[in-house]
């Protein structure tokens, strides 16, 4: 069976849960193979054996992680032409989208970003289903050319535990001098919330202008029902919430099981990054605000009366 | 400095946009169309360059005629000429051709010392042309600036990443595309409108750039459109006025539907 490359997607080993739906994913079309780039390979190791990867190639050099996306993208054409792979799948993050599109251009192959699934064409190719338009379309694709290069979307399988060898496979590699033309030179890592990643989370609950820039009663909402904070544009640029929590075409797409919008119009720019939640809930002030055209339910009134009713008696229930 | 920034005409968001029945591609002439709102982050930073120093904004769009307004509008804002790659064979381009064909367009205008793009365009919004754009041109991409700064021999730039903000550097030439935080566009002056008319635009076909017609187009997309479906409405939701008693209804609605 042909192996299926998949760019683990981790921060210093610690893999995100995109990582473990791709080697599902993979599992689908062939035999996965994890690709590891940068330190804590180690730490990795266990989880990417817990989801079935049968090898990891791993490779772990400054010249690999102190440049953005080509060095990486060098590393994967490189591994697509030793060991000729039925697919290269990648977390369709901003990094992960750009690894793909550099890998596409380099190999000559067709390529699929947002696919929030990804079955097998029957053919030894792949079957990738996108949404299109703010969520108002689904749209079913194939890669008519070279090795399919897929870029996925957060929770677009259910990880399925299978144990895999995962053995180890160190890749010499080096990568040209084109490869060190954007250098990083400072990173400053983001503050840590404990709340859960927002593009990963099961709930998310997001506040808008309505909070007034009072995030208190939605924080403390979706810290009883364990959920990420989101934020509009609106309360982002008043410098309310930090940008990388917003929600729709310019910040964030998330695609919960739950989705609960505080105070927040639905402007068709946040609708891009929200609508294909499976549930929506929104809580506003006006019955005419468009976002309530797209809940399974809604309240019209004021947050700062129905979410901490609602937080009182989330944390009841739960006893 | 002289800077190529790369526009998209796109239709409008708020018009309903949909695909040609007949061969799955966006329809962009049946619907309203504009200059991509997130290109005008792209021209705004251009012309602050250029106006903090000196140097020529030429934008450059390959679409069909409509695709004329997204120059027009440019030129308005303040760009200094345009370039319209406009053929035929173009239609239902997908990434890989279009990365080729302004890479080509590019090298005919002769290499600038930046190329700016918009983040994504607002109808695809696979955020790839650029970085695919880069690749071609052999040029570092620093994508995703919220902040720039740019000296004589490079760009700095600040990146919000998943995990982390970074700091990005890279020597001219380069390609640098910017998002939605990074200025806030201005609008066309009454001034700007009337110079625009007179603001030379170059219309070239693929055979201009020496493109094939087999490299580009639907029929040589190298991924393929199986199927489109417009999503099932939603269905009907329950909304509930709050009287008092609209939090524990909420709570009731999780409930029942197991979130809780
Ligand atoms: C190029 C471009 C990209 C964009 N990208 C994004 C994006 O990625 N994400 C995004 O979100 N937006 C984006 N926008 C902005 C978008 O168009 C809207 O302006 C924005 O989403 C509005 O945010 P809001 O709903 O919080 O504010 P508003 O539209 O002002 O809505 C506030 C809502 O809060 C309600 N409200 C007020 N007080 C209360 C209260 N006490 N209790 C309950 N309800 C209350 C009001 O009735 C109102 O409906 C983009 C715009 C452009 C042009
Ligand atoms: N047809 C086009 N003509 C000119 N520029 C384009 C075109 N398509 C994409 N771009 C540029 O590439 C950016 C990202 O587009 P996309 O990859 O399609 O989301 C846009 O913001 C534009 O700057």
């Amino acid at each position: 069976m042909a192996e299926v490359l998949v760019l683990v997607d981790h921060v210093d080993g610690a893999c995100r849960k995109t990582t473990s739906e791709l080697l599902t994913i993979a599992r689908r079309l062939g035999e996965p193979s994890a690709v590891f780039v940068g330190a804590g390979v180690d730490a990795a190791k266990e989880t990417l054996a817990a989801f079935g990867a049968e090898k990891v190639y791993r490779a772990d050099a400054a010249a690999l992680t102190d440049y953005l996306v080509v060095p990486q993208a060098e590393l994967l054409a490189h591994l697509v032409a030793t060991v000729s792979p039925a697919a290269v799948l990648l977390a369709s993050s901003a990094e992960g989208k750009e690894i793909a599109a550099r890998l596409a251009v380099k190999i000559g192959s067709g390529l699929i970003t947002d696919a929030v699934d990804v079955q097998s064409d029957g053919a030894g190719g792949v079957m990738t289903t996108q949404t299109a338009f703010a969520g108002g379309y689904t749209v079913k694709a194939t890669v008519t050319h070279g090795v399919p290069v897929v870029a996925v979307k957060p929770n677009s399988a259910a990880p399925e535990a299978v144990s895999g060898a995962a053995a180890d496979v160190a890749v010499d590699f080096t990568p040209s001098a084109l490869a060190s033309g954007a250098r990083i030179s400072a990173v400053k890592p983001r503050e840590r919330t404990g709340r859960p990643e927002l593009t990963e989370a099961a709930i998310v609950v997001s506040g808008g202008r309505g909070t007034g820039g009072d995030f208190s009663k939605v924080e403390a909402f979706a810290d009883s029902l364990g959920a990420a904070v989101g934020a509009s544009r609106a309360a982002v640029d008043a410098g309310w919430y930090p940008h990388t929590s917003q929600v729709g075409q310019t910040g964030k797409q998330v695609s919960p099981q739950l989705y609960v919008a505080c105070g927040i119009s639905g402007a068709i720019q946040h609708r891009a990054g929200m609508q294909t939640s499976k549930t929506i809930v929104a809580i506003n002030k006006d019955e005419e605000a468009p976002i309530f055209e797209l809940v399974d339910f809604g309240v019209v009134g004021d947050l700062f009366a129905v979410l901490p009713q609602a937080t009182g008696e989330v944390t009841a229930r739960k006893g | 400095m002289n800077i190529v920034v790369c526009v998209k005409y796109v239709p409008d968001a708020q018009a309903d946009r949909t695909f040609n029945a007949s061969d799955n591609t966006t329809d962009r002439v049946n619907v309203d169309g504009l200059l991509s709102e997130l290109d005008e982050y792209a021209v705004e930073e251009a012309l602050k360059i250029v106006e903090a120093g000196e140097g020529e904004v030429t934008v450059l769009t390959v679409g069909p005629d409509q695709a004329s307004d997204a120059i027009k509008k440019a030129l308005q804002m303040g760009a200094d000429k345009g370039v319209h790659v406009n053929d035929e064979a173009i239609h239902g381009s997908d990434a890989l051709a279009t990365s080729l064909v302004l890479a080509e367009a590019i090298k005919k205008i002769g290499m600038p010392d930046l190329v700016v793009t918009g983040m994504a365009s607002t109808d695809g919004t696979m955020g790839v042309v650029p970085i695919m754009l880069a690749e071609r041109l052999g040029v570092p991409a620093v994508t995703f600036a919220s902040e720039l700064t740019v000296s004589g021999s490079g760009v700095s730039a600040r990146r919000d990443g998943d995990a982390a903000s970074l700091t990005v550097e890279a020597g001219l030439p380069a390609l640098v595309s910017v998002t939605d935080q990074i200025n806030e566009p201005r609008y066309p002056s009454f001034k700007g409108i009337m110079a625009a008319k007179k603001k030379p635009v170059e219309n070239w076909t693929l055979a201009d750039l020496g493109i094939d017609s087999g490299a580009v187009g639907l029929a040589n997309a190298w991924t393929k459109v199986e199927a489109v479906a417009a999503r099932p409405p939603r269905a009907v939701g329950t909304i509930v006025k709050d009287e008092g008693d609209g939090g524990a209804k909420l709570a009731g609605f999780l409930a029942e539907r197991k979130f809780i």
